[in-house]
């Protein structure tokens, strides 16, 4: 099927678009957005199928030749993605159905996750940089939904800071997508990677790669342009933060990855060298914050940090190991976030506060949502058998390699911190004497966390099965390392 | 205070047709020439607008009883379907397919499947400005 690469896009946004129908019937709605999505789940596990066996998968929309129409890929990297995405988003949907409440339910809650996940995938698929520009600003603006909805005070205080960075940001990705057109004059990535190389102009492109490294880094939150972040992040109910923490900062990733080992690779030894400086500053601004704070949402929001320059400094060394890590360090860390926000929001709303020090005890009433915490909280440091540990082996392995001796120990001891924030989280709501909880009720409780435990569980799956998800990793990575792959699969004939 | 606004009311019965015929002129002719759905939409809302300032809100309403959320939803679908029909054929996503056909009084037209494309962008235009309008309107 020629259209595969769109699939997995057109679900959410087709269910979306009939969901604004009927906004008041939640039954209905629900029904829809979780059928939506496991569609979505099963058409990009085909995409996976077919990427394996078949190749890189190119589209371009409208029969038009490659260069001139928009075109659609679907390597491995991004058809891993998508893939992790709908999963996330369909945890995300069945996890709302306790948490997020009903006059949200019935203002356009599930058509917003939806059209999240349209931009999201599209972000993730897209092989075209101005085509990349409309995605992302569709995901911004179903996020701009999901961040204000409700309208607490919080909320609308913090979704002004977020509208008014992304809008910045976004302006400054419109006049990057023009610098590159007016040096190169094509939009399209695969044409953009054959059109690079022959420019002898070195110092302009570098200029614009620093550029696409500012506006991703907006979208991403790397070192100095984090700022908006832990505050935007605090405000919306866990839910949407689930969703948010997993996805919206992972496309920045993937899209600095995507144009750092496609096209902007004429001056490594300054931008990639940058890179690679700028991601450790990031963990290190992480590491600073997840231990400062007593608030369970601010600790794994700055884990959120942590984690994108973990990933950014395996993808700036340009090595198999690297490349590698970054991959599967991206796939583990989407799910894991997620994991840690559905966890952190039960405890949270089972003790009606998200500071530390007001919690205690829990593991005595609820030993099951001790256990799988402490699971995820090692999953995160990157304990042996979980998922954490082969990523992170591949990133620090790629920087020796590299000769990047200083970084690779630096990320190494990040993870001791990272493990003492979450741990900390253990020590004070699970341990201790036990505190007065507010009373739910027991199939409430369940269904919030029975999703919960199993985004955990495929976290241990990604972990203990990694030796039958290495072979995609790997996949995915060498077409990062030869661009050529790409454009072949583009341009081709 | 309403004071005697009966002239801007008069105009306003004759100049919503002109208008509306205008936008519906310009959404046929994008094709040729400027124009296209997004203004024919914005052109039309402008006359609904205008139909709001001379009367009021619910006036309206009661004159043209439609859900504009419903609206700008049959929008969306119209052009999702229009786009997504290229699947059911086998060929990439968006695949316009065009004829000529010779009308009775027109004589030869051009029959284009971008038009329904527009058709839905003209839908969602119109029903995006008008949502946005009632709502900010309404709110007291």
């Amino acid at each position: 099927m020629i259209n595969l690469p769109l699939i997995p896009l057109l679900i959410p946004m087709l269910f979306a678009v009939i969901l604004l129908f009927f906004p008041k019937r939640i039954i209905l709605q629900r029904a829809v957005a979780t059928g939506a999505l496991a569609l979505t789940v099963l058409a990009s596990f085909w995409l996976i199928y077919e990427v394996y066996t078949g190749g890189i998968l190119a589209v371009t929309l409208g029969s038009w030749p490659a260069p001139f129409g928009i075109t659609l890929v679907s390597d491995l990297f991004s058809a891993l993605l998508v893939s992790t995405s709908s999963i996330i988003t369909l945890f995300v949907v069945l996890y709302s159905f306790e948490s997020i409440r009903k006059e949200r339910e019935k203002f356009y809650y599930y058509p917003g996750v939806l059209f999240l996940l349209t931009g999201v995938n599209g972000a993730f698929t897209t092989g075209d940089i101005f085509n990349l520009f409309v995605f992302v600003e569709v995901l911004l603006m179903a996020s701009y939904l999901l961040i204000v909805l409700g309208g607490e005070k919080a909320q609308l205080r913090e979704s002004i800071k977020y509208i008014l960075v992304n809008v910045i940001s976004s302006a400054l990705f419109v006049s990057a997508v023009a610098y590159l057109y007016s040096v190169t004059g094509t939009l399209s990535m695969a044409d953009l990677a054959v059109k690079i190389p022959q420019i002898e102009a070195v110092g302009i492109l570098t200029v614009i790669a620093v550029l696409f490294l500012v506006v991703f880094g907006f979208k991403g939150a790397i070192f100095p342009l984090y700022f908006w972040l832990p505050g935007s992040y605090h405000a919306p109910p866990m839910p949407v933060l689930a969703l948010f923490g997993a996805l919206l900062t992972k496309v920045g990733v993937y899209a600095i990855i995507r144009t750092y080992t496609l096209f902007f690779t004429m001056n490594t030894g300054y931008t990639h060298e940058l890179l690679s400086i700028v991601a450790l500053l990031t963990i290190a601004a992480g590491c600073i914050g997840a231990l400062a704070y007593f608030d369970v949402k601010k600790i794994i929001v700055y884990n959120i940090i942590i984690a994108v320059g973990v990933i950014l400094f395996g993808a700036a060394q340009l090595t198999e190991a690297g490349i590698d890590g970054a991959i599967f360090y991206l796939i583990h860390d989407m799910m894991i976030k997620a994991a840690l926000f559905f966890l952190v929001g039960i405890v949270a709303i089972l003790f009606g506060t998200s500071d530390l020090r007001k919690m205690g005890g829990l593991m005595k009433t609820r030993p099951a949502l001790g256990w799988f915490y402490l699971i995820a909280a090692f999953g995160l440091a990157g304990i042996p058998p979980l998922s954490g540990f082969p990523g992170k082996l591949l990133i620090v392995q790629g920087g020796f390699e590299d000769l990047k001796l200083w970084g690779s120990l630096f990320v190494l001891a990040s993870s001791l911190l990272v493990l003492m924030s979450v741990i900390r989280i253990f020590l004070y709501a699970f341990w201790g004497d036990p505190v007065e909880t507010v009373k739910i009720k027991e199939p409430v409780f369940r269904r919030m966390f029975y999703p919960a435990a199993g985004m955990v569980i495929l976290t241990i799956v990604l972990g203990a099965g990694a030796e039958w998800f290495m072979p995609l990793i790997s996949g995915a990575g060498e077409v990062l390392l030869n661009p050529s792959f790409y454009i072949d699969a583009v341009l081709k004939e | 205070m309403r004071s005697n606004d009966v002239i801007i009311q008069t105009a306003t019965k004759a100049v919503v047709f002109i208008i509306l015929l205008f936008a519906i002129y310009i959404f046929f002719a994008g094709h040729y020439s400027p124009g296209g759905g997004f203004v024919g939409g914005l052109l039309a809302a402008g006359a609904l607008v205008l139909l709001m300032l001379a009367f009021d809100i619910e006036t309206v309403n009661r004159i043209i009883p439609v859900d504009y959320v419903q609206i700008a939803a049959a929008g969306l679908l119209i052009s999702l379907g229009t786009a997504a029909a290229s699947i059911l054929f086998g060929v990439p996503f968006f695949t316009h397919a065009h004829t000529y056909v010779y009308l009775p009084l027109l004589g030869k037209t051009s029959f284009h499947s971008a038009t329904l494309f527009d058709l839905g962008v003209f839908l969602v235009v119109v029903g995006v400005t008008m949502i946005i309008i009632q709502t900010i309107g309404e709110d007291e």
